[in-house]
């Protein structure tokens, strides 16, 4: 029995969470929200996740029951992300490792998204498509490693959500993807966006660009912010399905399952839904509390590695900006 | 034309074997997707079928092995075509490298140089095929073996270095995440493919280490 304390910062939430076996104890959460039309930036981010990550570990123990003496392991996200907010945690995680003299575990991000994923919903050799801010990547389990299959060629696509976000003026509150997906209920007149499918890859750069050109001229035409919410996200979702069945058939496999920030949009999960059903397939999701960056799955991935290959060694511990999902030795599947 | 039976379900389309005027065929039927918005799936299932058909025409004409179109009408979305024996390459490859592993496996280099060499004609030609898969290349093993191309659905034709580059970037993907020793098959691939396309295939695999770094460089954020 392990109980792991995880701690996540690569981008604009942080997030510390306390799992025993699998079990969530405690998952707790503070975004660093930027004003309209403006997105993170990295040193920002750090001075956030610095002012708040020592109430949110107590609110984590307090939640969680437990006292430092009753955590196992400690777990912090190596990368990939923004380094100033990944290294204001890892700071914290080295140092809470050293005073509770607890094993320390460095943790790649995109794979603790998916194990979280597989734990939580039981799916069991999944199709896996991972969404967020900053990644876009169809991935499916082989030969010891989660290779990657399809990926974005330029831009994430929760980066061409948020970025539209912006240029239309849309509040970051509480994040700008969920308030497109509100807006885009409301929209009714679809308008053809470009739709860029390479094989398995996606490209979302030049859809950004065609609507920051347009947007003007579109709007002249009667389109409402509302109808461009929902054309973007018709647009963009129908190409990640469309890639992740390809992987699927290419692959032979019949279960889905979407993680990341963006997984939790509700029409997402309907298209894959749908899209499994016509192929007999099941698809598996999760709500926001797993699918946005959080501390459980950090820990959990922490301590699968853990029981598996044992500790990082301190001269590891440090962070690394650039840390791609098939370069981890999968030792526990 | 008769139905036999399906023969697979892809991305975005049936595939049934069918008797076409006597002769065995394979029937390719594009059928409406639920998930997709009404408008964005008919401008999509058309523009499929008609690069598909398109796509495969061009490529007879460049000397690329592919099926024959006998049929194809835009308005169901079937298009039937000639019906290829053999095995995809994803199934040989896996044959052969746990038959005989990767090493002075002849037929193996074989089959990788006939793919090198059917793309290096597409590109000569400019037609981009866009969805270069071991799923989508038919290997008919008889003597000689014969090396397919099939699944035209994404081609376009381009003369732009960029395609190119990309399109061998999407192959490279496929083989390293499906196959183990990829990077021996790309060599292989990659080798006939310059002998084939002398006039421009500097210029591409130039442009290809070039996506091949924006993939694998770009920042990976939260």
């Amino acid at each position: 029995m392990v109980i792991a304390i995880g701690f996540e910062g690569s981008a604009n939430k942080l997030g510390i969470g306390i799992v025993k076996d699998g079990e969530v104890l405690s998952n707790c959460r503070r975004t660093y929200i930027t004003p309209p039309g403006e997105g993170f930036l990295p040193r920002e981010t750090a001075e956030h996740h610095r002012a708040h990550i020592l109430t949110l570990l107590k609110e984590s123990l307090d939640v969680a029951k437990l006292t430092p003496k009753d955590i196992d392991i400690v777990c912090f996200t190596k990368g990939p992300g923004m380094a100033p907010p990944l290294l204001s945690v890892a700071v914290v995680a080295r140092a809470i490792s050293k005073l509770w003299k607890k094993p320390i575990i460095g943790v790649n991000h995109c794979i603790a998204h998916i194990e979280m994923g597989r734990q939580i919903t039981g799916a069991d050799n999944p199709t896996v498509l991972y969404v967020s801010g900053g990644n876009t990547q169809v991935i499916s389990y082989a030969r010891g490693k989660y290779r990657i299959f399809g990926e974005t060629i330029d831009i994430a696509v929760g980066n061409c959500l948020d970025r539209f976000a912006r240029l239309i003026n849309l509040s970051n509150d509480p994040s700008p993807g969920y308030n497109i997906e509100q807006m885009a209920k409301k929209g009714k007149r679809f308008c053809a966006l470009p739709y860029v499918v390479k094989g398995m890859d996606v490209s979302f750069s030049g859809i950004l660009s065609w609507l920051e050109e347009r947007l003007d001229n579109l709007k002249k035409d009667g389109y409402t912010d509302e109808d461009l919410c929902f054309s973007l996200q018709e647009t963009i979702f129908a190409m990640l399905v469309e890639t992740t069945e390809r992987a699927m058939a290419h692959c032979g496999s019949n279960e889905v399952l979407v993680v990341g920030g963006v997984g939790c949009n509700v029409r997402l999960q309907e298209m894959l839904a749908s899209m499994a059903e016509d192929r007999n397939a099941k698809c598996y999701a999760t709500d926001e509390r797993y699918c946005i960056d959080n501390g459980a799955m950090i820990a959990h991935a922490g301590a699968l590695l853990y029981l598996h290959s044992g500790e990082t060694k301190w001269e590891d511990t440090r962070i690394t900006q650039r840390f791609r999902t098939d370069d981890v030795e999968v030792t526990w599947r | 034309m008769e139905i036999i039976e399906m023969i697979e379900q892809g991305a975005e389309a049936r595939v049934f074997n069918v008797t076409y005027l006597g002769k065995p065929a394979v029937l390719k039927e594009r059928y409406k997707r639920k998930y997709r918005n009404p408008l964005l799936d008919e401008h999509i299932l058309k523009e499929r079928m008609r690069s598909e058909a398109r796509g495969l025409l061009r490529s007879k004409m460049a000397g690329v092995r592919v099926p024959a179109v006998y049929m194809a009408d835009i308005e169901t979305g079937r298009l039937c075509l000639e019906c290829i024996d053999g095995i995809t390459a994803k199934k040989f490859i896996d044959k052969e490298l746990e038959e005989r592993g990767v090493e002075c496996n002849d037929s193996l280099f074989q089959v990788m140089q006939l793919c090198g060499e059917s793309i290096g004609k597409l590109h000569s030609d400019n037609l981009i095929h866009g969805d270069l898969t071991t799923s989508n290349v038919i290997i008919s093993e008889k003597k000689p073996v014969e090396v397919s191309l099939i699944d035209f659905g994404l081609s376009y034709v381009s003369t732009s270095v960029e395609d190119k580059g990309v399109d061998l970037y999407v192959l490279e993907r496929a083989l390293v995440s499906t196959h183990s020793s990829a990077d021996k098959l790309f060599e292989q691939i990659l080798a006939s493919y310059k002998q084939t396309y002398h006039s421009g295939a500097k210029e591409v695999l130039h442009k290809f280490e070039e996506v091949k770094a924006r993939g694998r460089k770009r920042t990976m954020v939260g």
